[in-house]
């Protein structure tokens, strides 16, 4: 066959080059897929079959009996009551810490991006600060204060060191978020005559909501993931999630019970994970929208 | 009616200040326009106007009254921006409406503004639309809508057409003149950038560059009598030749010499008492040069011929350099041909040479 006129859209070929980039992502994505997947099969064998070691074989005998200990009758120390406590406390955790960080950081956003507030970019530098500052400088001290002002080890305290610590980087997201707006429309509705809130709720809010989703993903998987915060603040009845998987994988007498371990990791890890499926596109054209115009 | 009026302001930006005590009054019901190039301070000046910007000395004054600390709600003013800024997630309605909620007016007095403003702009049928529904003409009729509906006695435009292809551009543009006539007695502050903008709206052009005026003054006496060489060059298309040259006197009065090109000075009216010696800047628009037969100005060929429609601009040379001459559409030159120019000494403008100052 001669050679065809060059016309319309090029045609690909398969080269050296790009056989090996496939090559590449496919093992990455086998890689970070292995542990998922021998989690998943583990769970789902009895422990005879988990004895003979074959880790990445498909379960011979399905069942779901694992599961359904993890949830409720796993031992977390003393109590056998399974993750299920662990789950409804960190669904306790999880929803006003979320609401109230995304809330104060959407105002502080505001506040500091569009009103020229006195000392704006020093007050923004201080909270970015903290964010950079270890985790377990504050430990100590927040037990103090709380122990002081009597609200040590409940669901409020654990609320409120979410909410502060989720503050810089809501700041920081709504911040750049609202600064890459065209600032016409700030003016526009101060001419109009909205003050500090209405523009806030009618103007602004209403504008925000690819943000507001990227925020909550962030919140969402952050707080729910949280382990040190939980153990410290959260106080023994409101222990979230992590905490109880902790405690169920070391709390184990005599064998121990890989399916059921799996099981509860699993299920600790749904939350994020339905969060990252459902909202994957959202989240990356959230973060791209934040990013080139902040 | 309201008269507008700025004096002394001077805006701080951290560590730079810039108008310096900067003053200008508006006359009730005129129409001004703050043309210069971006960066020159005209929108700053409009914000400092609109109360968006706190100037850090001086007053505003707007119909009587000093609004210098006052809300830019309160200082009976409305304003178009360039990027429309109509709020996205309201209808066309609700953007019209949304300054007379915040003022608390009764529903049925919103909508019947809303109505007539909606009419005198055409755009009725789009009322329910939202912003991402309308093309970009259609969205700055909106906010002029906006604007409209609040009833103001001063208008602010900041650079309303600049985001606008060229014909739409003119279309809004004598919509906008239109608009000033026939609300009659609104004052009318304009910024932009276009001079075809200036020149056509304005009963005022005040031209503006580093912060600083230039001149003010009707679009005629700044086409025509320009104050300095900034707004002789900057205000014109093509712009104003300028030929560098001195003035001699040989006895019957000054006259212009720039090598072999000389020019007597009878009909040009100085403002001051030219020396002679003195070196000069003749600035001569290319529609004042004239083809002719038997020239002042003998010797130039031509290099380039721009026709432009309705007409010809044609680049042309001398030992002495470029001028662009601007003549009818049917002219028939080519490139090479040779031409005499005749310049009429009543329509020149000389200015000083070192400082750029009208003469």
């Amino acid at each position: 066959m001669s050679t065809a006129i060059p016309q319309g859209r090029r045609p690909r070929h398969l080269t050296i080059g790009r056989i090996g980039v496939y090559a590449f992502l496919i093992t990455a994505a086998l890689f970070f897929m292995l542990p998922l997947w021998i989690m998943l099969v583990t769970s789902l064998k009895p422990m005879d079959e988990i004895r003979l070691g074959n880790i990445l074989a498909l379960p011979v005998n399905l069942t779901f009996e694992a599961w359904t200990k993890a949830w409720s009758s796993a031992c977390t120390g003393l109590e056998c009551n399974g993750i299920s406590v662990g789950f409804w406390n960190s669904v306790r955790i999880l929803i006003p810490s979320v609401i109230l960080s995304i809330t104060a950081g959407a105002i502080n956003g505001y506040a500091l991006s569009l009103w020229r507030v006195r000392g704006a970019n020093v007050i923004f530098g201080i909270l970015l600060l903290g964010a950079f500052i270890p985790y377990q400088v504050f430990l100590y001290p927040l037990v103090r204060i709380f122990s002081t002002t009597g609200i040590y080890n409940s669901l409020l305290c654990i609320i409120i060191v979410h909410v502060i610590f989720g503050l810089p980087t809501m700041t920081l997201l709504f911040r750049n978020y609202y600064a890459g707006l065209p600032i016409e429309l700030f003016k526009a509705a101060r001419i109009d005559g909205g003050g500090f809130w209405t523009i806030f709720f009618r103007v602004m809010l209403p504008m925000s909501t690819p943000i507001i989703v990227v925020a909550a993903i962030l919140q969402v998987t952050g707080i729910w993931n949280d382990f040190i915060f939980g153990l410290t603040f959260a106080g023994r009845e409101n222990l979230p999630m992590t905490v109880q998987l902790n405690n169920i994988v070391h709390s184990t007498q005599g064998e121990r019970a890989y399916n059921v371990d799996m099981a509860a990791t699993m299920l600790a890890a749904l939350v994020p994970l339905v969060v990252y499926f459902v909202s994957g596109r959202w989240f990356v054209r959230g973060i791209a929208a934040g990013a080139v115009k902040g | 009616m309201s008269t507008v009026s700025v004096r002394d302001i001077t805006v701080a930006f951290e560590a730079v200040r810039v108008f310096n005590g900067l003053s200008l009054d508006f006359e009730a019901g005129e129409f001004i326009v703050l043309l210069g190039p971006s960066g020159c301070g005209k929108s700053t000046l409009l914000n400092a106007i609109a109360g968006l910007l706190d100037i850090s000395e001086g007053q505003i004054w707007i119909g009587g009254q000093n609004v210098t600390w006052e809300e830019p709600k309160d200082r009976g003013i409305a304003m178009v921006f360039q990027s429309y800024a109509l709020y996205p997630r309201m209808s066309v309605r609700e953007n019209m409406s949304f300054g007379l909620k915040m003022a608390k007016t009764p529903k049925p007095e919103i909508e019947k503004r809303v109505k007539q403003a909606a009419e005198l702009l055409q755009i009725t049928h789009l009322l329910d639309r939202r912003p991402d529904q309308l093309s970009g003409g259609q969205r700055q009729r909106v906010a002029i809508g906006r604007a409209l509906v609040r009833d103001a006695a001063v208008f602010l435009f900041d650079e309303p057409l600049s985001n606008l292809d060229a014909q739409l551009r003119n279309e809004l543009r004598v919509e906008i003149k239109r608009l000033h006539a026939r609300l009659g007695k609104t004052t009318m502050i304009y910024v932009t950038h276009d001079q075809i903008e200036a020149m056509t709206l304005a009963d005022r052009i005040v031209v503006m560059k580093d912060q600083m005026i230039q001149q003010v003054g009707s679009p005629a006496e700044i086409y025509h009598r320009p104050a300095n060489m900034f707004v002789a060059g900057f205000v014109g298309s093509p712009q104003m030749n300028f030929i560098k040259g001195r003035l001699e006197d040989t006895g019957s009065g000054p006259i212009f010499v720039s090598g072999q090109r000389r020019l007597p000075l009878h009909g040009y009216t100085f403002t001051g008492s030219p020396s002679p010696g003195q070196e000069v800047v003749l600035g001569v628009r290319p529609e004042h040069l004239k083809i002719v037969e038997l020239g002042a100005w003998p010797g130039f060929s031509v290099d380039i011929i721009e026709p432009m429609g309705a007409d010809t601009v044609i680049w042309c040379s001398d030992r002495e350099g470029s001028l662009q001459v601007r003549t009818s559409g049917d002219i028939r030159l080519s490139a090479g041909d040779h031409l005499n120019l005749g310049i009429d000494a009543a329509q020149i403008s000389l200015f000083d040479a070192e400082s750029g100052q009208r003469l």
